[in-house]
């Protein structure tokens, strides 16, 4: 999913700009492109289509636990999805993750793209110096902090006892919780770092310049002129963040909490996974699977208009 | 004009370098842990690296921890899998974004928009019934049903096709002149003419593949198709059985898992960056 805007923004360009394809086809031939299209199309169909239709209709089925039996049932497994309790607390506290995480990424990406911009040395250096947790899997971050904050042996825990805070994620719900936003922000912020950066160098010198010369400090010149004009990076990032905290960080959670202590940090995969292969309850896992699916249309539609508006600025 | 402190490159790198520090923070402590006796990693933590690491890591390379296969056979699924995932989606979306582009052919479109559809269902929200799926294609525990449910990719075919949409009209003109048919024009042209664009794809896929957690995790219950992110849970579960916390092995198999991807990133970071955001330019 991480790599999702590159898609997207051709998409929506190509759309954007003059044709250049011309109409006429390049190649005459009428069988061979199918044999090109053929393994991307069994494996989407195999994959994608096929999966998803079947999660569609197991939505609307209540099956036994060991397959025998199946009732159709309506809208029913939506309904009572929507009335449990737990679902309702893994919408909240995925929320609060991806905004808490987001907001927290987003503005150590910002500072650092702020700090190394105009830099004449080592600008270099210190990308490699904060890319680097971009290539770690969110399950091995996992590994290196709770191992950093282990109640017993890790060395962040030992601190944070020493300055006299009760630290124990494994029985605290919200120290678990705050543990896993601080690592996946720490994940992240390489990516948003990166983005910020050619967000910077987008904006063209002139126009600094000629606050300067007008006198706005350089404060000033951040506020009104380069913060706006990152606002179109901002919203992308917002949504990349946000598709990585709500996909990307099962493993994470998977290696830290297990969605725990009690459901305090279980997010609406990890929840799809407890419900779908530990509960076996399929089809409250299928009718979850749909909610997801949803989600990250929406999720896509909201990235397709967002890059089209910043076409139609520019 | 006020005075502004970020002006000053010597606070600049001043925070810059603590900023480093702390990111980097995690990874030095992995490191520590990894080069000392589980002994030494009681009570108070050592704040420099020991000299257990090279023994630490030989042993989780060549043994392992109870329960789990060695990490070089992890390692090796790993790579396995990481490679089939690139090497597939590559090729798949070079040639649907081929067929795409020099082709007027029916349902041209319906094909572009079955792609697109892929780009909204990651692996995280369609596990569940591609689970179901693979089962019953008999592909669990096995390196096909590893790679294969996650190499369709939109991100790449929409890549390729807009790098394809650049390419000159006079290039295939030229080339049918020649007398090159559509294969003969792939080879000699464009795939050379890719070079670039197949080069940051690399990266970001084969990052993509090592790093797979959850799909692992739910079609392999044969320990010898571990891989070694997903072993990770082994790991720590192992270790922390033992009276004695095993965390210098634990941190070192967390070591080898996470160089592969760093290697090739920071390696070929050139093509990383320019992968990550082609799309934002």
């Amino acid at each position: 999913m991480t790599a999702c805007p590159t898609g997207a923004a051709s998409l929506k360009r190509n759309r954007a700009k003059p044709r250049r394809v011309v109409d006429a086809a390049p190649f005459p031939h009428r069988v061979l492109p199918y044999f090109l299209l053929a393994p991307q199309l069994a494996v989407t169909v195999l994959f994608f289509v096929w999966p998803a239709l079947q999660a569609l209709s197991g939505a609307f089925y209540q099956t036994d636990p060991f397959g025998l039996s199946q009732q159709f049932v309506g809208l029913s497994n939506f309904a009572s999805l929507f009335e449990e309790h737990s679902y309702l607390r893994a919408f909240r506290v995925t929320a609060i993750y991806a905004v808490t995480a987001t907001v927290l990424a987003m503005g150590l990406g910002l500072l650092l793209a702020v700090l190394t911009d105009g830099l004449l040395r080592a600008r270099g250096v210190y990308r490699t110096l904060f890319i680097w947790p971009y290539a770690v899997a969110p399950a091995i971050t996992g590994a290196l902090w709770v191992f950093m904050f282990s109640p017993q042996v890790g060395a962040g825990a030992q601190l944070l006892q020493a300055m006299g805070v009760n630290w124990n994620y494994i029985l605290d719900g919200d120290q678990a919780l705050l543990l896993v936003i601080a690592m996946t922000a720490w994940q992240q912020i390489a990516y948003n770092f990166l983005f910020f950066t050619a967000g910077l160098q987008a904006i063209p010198a002139s126009l600094l310049e000629a606050a300067a010369l007008d006198g706005a400090g350089p404060v000033r010149r951040f506020w009104t002129i380069v913060f706006p004009l990152l606002a179109p990076t901002s919203f992308f990032l917002l949504v990349m963040n946000s598709v990585f905290i709500l996909f990307d960080t099962f493993g994470l959670i998977n290696i830290v909490t297990k969605g725990g202590p009690g459901e305090a940090t279980q997010t609406l995969v990890y929840k799809l996974y407890q419900d779908g292969f530990q509960n076996l309850n399929l089809g409250s896992a299928a009718a979850q699977s749909v909610v997801l699916m949803v989600l990250v249309a929406g999720l896509t539609i909201v990235q397709f208009r967002f890059i089209g508006a910043k076409v139609h600025y520019q | 004009m006020k005075s502004d402190p970020l002006r000053s490159a010597g606070l600049r790198h001043a925070l810059l370098i603590l900023m480093a520090v702390v990111v980097a923070l995690p990874l030095y402590l992995a490191v520590v842990a990894a080069s000392h006796t589980p002994q030494a990693l009681l009570g108070h933590f050592p704040l420099l690296p020991g000299d257990m690491l090279l023994d630490n890591l030989r042993t989780v390379l060549s043994v392992g921890l109870p329960g789990t296969i060695p990490v070089w056979r992890m390692l090796l699924n790993s790579l396995v899998m990481a490679l089939g995932i690139t090497l597939g989606k590559l090729f798949i979306s070079i040639l649907s974004a081929y067929a795409v582009v020099y082709f007027r052919f029916p349902l041209r479109m319906a094909a572009f928009w079955l792609i697109f559809f892929t780009l909204m269902m990651p692996i995280e929200v369609r596990f569940f019934p591609t689970y179901q799926v693979t089962a019953n294609l008999h592909l669990l525990n096995s390196y096909s049903g590893l790679i294969l449910p996650l190499i369709a990719s939109a991100t790449a075919t929409f890549l390729f096709r807009q790098f394809f949409m650049t390419l000159p009209r006079s290039l295939v003109d030229a080339a049918r002149i020649d007398g090159a048919g559509p294969i003969r024009f792939f080879i000699d042209m464009v795939l050379p003419l890719s070079r670039t664009n197949i080069a940051a794809l690399f990266v970001l896929v084969f990052v993509y593949g090592w790093n797979q957690y959850l799909w692992p995790l739910l079609t392999t219950t044969d320990a010898g198709y571990t891989t070694v992110v997903m072993g990770m849970q082994g790991m720590i579960n192992a270790g922390a059985s033992f009276a004695l916390p095993r965390w210098d092995l634990i941190m070192a198999t967390a070591l080898l898992a996470l160089l592969p991807p760093v290697i090739v990133v920071l390696l070929m970071q050139r093509w990383f960056i320019k992968g990550l955001t082609d799309s934002d330019k």
